[in-house]
């Protein structure tokens, strides 16, 4: 289609890009009234109502639940993929415009499993507000972006398909200008900046009210504004994921002078999302991150899976694809040799954390327990067989 | 052609048919359009209902009764926490959607009306500064005004232990204006009777003096006599009660600086850049309803004796007050939707706080419903009270 090409190409706005989207999905044949239907899609895009995204698409236009995103994803040949506007570590782009992170590798691993092809994945970068309402209206074909999981979140609409990342939330303060303090029990009276509509804002009020503290939140939609607040001195603590922290921390303009307490306050389980009602595609990408966390565990890597492909021994073989007659690709959907073309783009689970997290990045974050089931972590592959 | 004139439209050529009827023809195509609205009306409805089933999210504004689970930072009216509902938290956001639109316009009418006065002056400088100051507000965007305001001028300032001290035990510092709050005692209740009866004599001793002036041409000093009903009254309650008024001086804590009254950074912001931002413009419409009074009025009012001063009162404003309502209307309703832009700083009025709603609870429907139909309603009723006033201050034929 002329449009695809137009559509999809950087040329247009993500906001309309986003309602085009929704119209595509629009089943024309019951109704012909297209003309109104753009119109209006587009009267309500001039309102700047983000949130208007989903709800206009709903409005207007027929979902896309049912639809086969497999299939809809290898016809336009790429994946379009949810990320973080900019978390260091988990999804940031770089001065040329290229994304890199945890997130990212894993938005690469799909593509890798689907296409043979890491490079096939285009990023849509979005905000807490943002996120679900442009997974719902099939802006993205799969939200990666530090997402918890939820009950709530789970029942509307959408789907967990697993945890990439173990986190919980806690803060971080100014310790030169905080010098007595060193336990988030002693925040009480403090202001603390926090991003609007999160888990965490929830867990902020829920940790205050239990401790009999009183604080004084300041909000943004936008983490670039909850940093930049909080640098300037609007806030005595930041309040998010601790990933998020130790990520922000590298970018404030002094970084030896803030240090994360110790307290931890959530369980914050973050992984990917897609639409509920889609069981293949969920299945993919739930495969996909047991695929990375097996090959760490039979010590298949980026550099040797081409070599133990051609070796001997059966479970290897097996997860590779290269046992007689197996189906196991196949009857996900995507080749036998998927978790080769995985391991082969980005490396397995290890790698991806070490490279991007762990002690080959700037975060240094340990393992802790985000390590494998046989190391003490809570990281488990249900067996590729 | 002939032979179609022959040919009878109907049995009496005299009659024309309903077909041809201007009249007949208007309610044709009106009652056209009306079913092909309310069927365009119909199918959305059915079509959104049908979606909203099909992507499991129930609809319906139940919702509005859980528990919302987050904090507001700035709740002036309501006593508001995170065990409130979603329906309190949207109230505290309309409310400081109205506290911000309320005193950005009151502020911008006055900055607007004096730029505007001060464009026409006779003083070469007073002149250009006042071109000056229309030409750079008008022409910069209002989300750079916030952000001015927000990060040029109001995060910069000193941090809470360095806080700037002003006069009446009043602070400045980076977390926001810090005034004392008065703490009404026993019998301060006399104090606002005495402001309601102050109100109340101002109107009546209003009415009298136009009256007596009319009757007998004699001016009395309005203005001075309100001016003492008006403070002097509560002042002398309290004094008979013996002063049951005490102040809450803010006071440094471990953080901030704790009790007083506080306005945060982010309100302030909000305000300064909505009321400089639209003065720019209601600037422009008053030097234009005033230019737009004929000289030959002011001439006239001269000739018959009248100084400069009752001349611009009495002569050309309430003439120029016929040109400047209409489109003064329009920047109030401007203002009101400007005030949206807060979220970009976080200042919770009700896209922010109906954003955070939207996003915990994940209906997007009823929100942006319920945007629309505040939005809506605010701007229907200033405009009715604006064509009200308007209507007011009309031409009356005599």
């Amino acid at each position: 289609m002329a449009f695809d090409s137009c559509v999809n190409g950087r040329h247009i706005g993500p906001f309309f890009r986003g309602a085009w989207g929704a119209i595509r999905q629009y089943d024309f044949s019951s109704v012909g009234t297209m003309g109104i239907n753009l119109k209006g899609q587009i009267v309500m895009k001039n309102l700047v109502l983000k949130g208007a995204l989903a709800a206009s698409a709903l409005v207007l236009l027929a979902n896309a639940a049912s639809a086969a995103t497999l299939d809809d994803v290898k016809k336009k040949g790429f994946l379009q993929c949810g990320v973080n506007t900019g978390l260091p570590g988990f999804a940031s782009p770089n001065d040329k415009g290229e994304w890199s992170g945890f997130d990212v590798d894993y938005c690469r691993a799909v593509a890798a499993a689907v296409f043979g092809d890491p490079t096939k994945v285009k990023y849509t970068p979005l905000s807490a507000k943002d996120r679900l309402p442009a997974l719902q209206s099939g802006e993205i074909d799969v939200l990666i972006r530090n997402t918890t999981w939820t009950l709530s979140r789970d029942e509307q609409g959408f789907d967990f398909t697993g945890v990439n990342y173990y986190d919980g939330q806690g803060f971080m303060i100014n310790s030169k200008k905080l010098s007595g303090i060193n336990s988030a029990l002693q925040l009480s009276g403090a202001s603390v900046c926090v991003q609007a509509g999160t888990t965490t804002e929830l867990n902020l009020a829920d940790y205050f009210k239990a401790n009999k503290m009183e604080y004084n939140p300041v909000v943004f939609e936008k983490v670039e504004e909850v940093n930049a607040a909080y640098d300037s001195g609007r806030c005595d603590a930041y309040t998010t994921d601790q990933s998020g922290l130790y990520a922000y921390r590298l970018a404030l303009t002094a970084p030896d002078d803030h240090i994360v307490l110790p307290e931890i306050i959530s369980k914050e389980p973050l992984g990917p999302v897609v639409r509920q009602g889609d069981q293949q595609w969920a299945d993919i990408i739930r495969w996909t991150h047991y695929a990375l966390l097996t090959a760490e565990e039979l010590g298949i890597t980026k550099a040797n899976v081409e070599e133990l492909a051609k070796g001997d021994s059966p479970e290897v073989k097996r997860v590779l694809g290269q046992e007689a007659g197996t189906k196991l690709g196949t009857d996900l959907g995507l080749t036998n040799d998927w978790v080769v073309n995985i391991v082969k783009a980005v490396g397995n689970y290890g790698e991806i954390f070490d490279k991007n997290l762990g002690s080959g990045s700037p975060l240094k974050i340990a393992r802790g327990i985000n390590a494998q089931w046989s190391k003490g972590g809570l990281q488990y592959a249900m067996p590729i067989r | 052609m002939a032979s179609q004139d022959i040919t009878p439209v109907g049995k009496d050529s005299a009659k024309v048919s309903l077909l041809n009827d201007p009249k007949f023809r208007g309610y044709i195509f009106q009652a056209v359009a009306v079913l092909v609205i309310a069927g365009l009306v119909y199918w959305m409805v059915n079509n959104t209902i049908a979606n909203l089933q099909r992507a499991n999210l129930a609809s319906g504004f139940g919702f509005l009764d859980g528990r919302s689970g987050f904090d507001i930072s700035s709740s002036p009216y309501l006593a508001y926490s995170s065990d409130s509902t979603y329906l309190q938290a949207l109230w505290v956001g309309i409310l400081n959607t109205l506290t911000v639109a309320f005193a950005g316009i009151i502020t911008a009418t006055i900055i607007g009306f004096i730029i505007g006065i001060g464009r026409l002056s006779h003083n070469w400088l007073i002149r250009k500064i006042c071109t000056v100051y229309v030409e750079v507000f008008r022409n910069i965007p209002p989300l750079l005004v916030i952000f001015f305001w927000y990060s040029g001028v109001l995060s910069v300032l000193p941090q809470a232990r360095q806080s700037i001290s002003l006069p009446f035990n009043t602070f400045l510092n980076n977390r926001g204006f810090f005034f004392p709050a008065p703490v009404f005692g026993e019998g301060a209740w006399l104090a606002g009777v005495g402001l309601l009866v102050g109100i109340a004599g101002t109107f009546f001793v209003r009415r009298w003096a136009y009256k007596r002036q009319m009757a007998t041409g004699q001016q009395f000093p309005v203005g001075w006599t309100s001016l003492g009903l008006i403070v002097g009254l509560p002042v002398l309650a309290l004094a008979i009660k013996g002063f049951p008024l005490s102040f809450d001086y803010p006071v440094l804590g471990a953080f901030n600086l704790k009790g007083g009254s506080q306005v945060g950074p982010e309100f302030m912001s909000l305000f300064l850049a909505l009321s400089f931002y639209t003065a720019a413009f209601i600037a422009e419409i008053v030097r234009a309803g005033i230019r737009g009074v004929g000289k030959g009025q002011s001439e006239a009012a001269h000739a018959l004796g009248l100084r400069a001063g009752p001349t611009t009162r009495l002569v050309v404003v309430p003439q120029a007050m016929r040109i400047i309502i209409p489109p003064l209307t329009s920047q109030y309703l401007n203002l009101t939707k400007n005030s949206s832009l807060a979220v970009a700083i976080g200042y919770p009025d009700l896209v922010a706080v109906g954003g955070t709603i939207l996003n915990q609870t994940n209906r997007s429907i009823e929100v942006v419903t319920i945007w629309l139909v505040v939005y809506l309603s605010i701007s229907v009723l200033t405009s009715l009270f604006m064509n009200w006033f308007n209507a007011k201050m009309a031409l009356v034929e005599r």
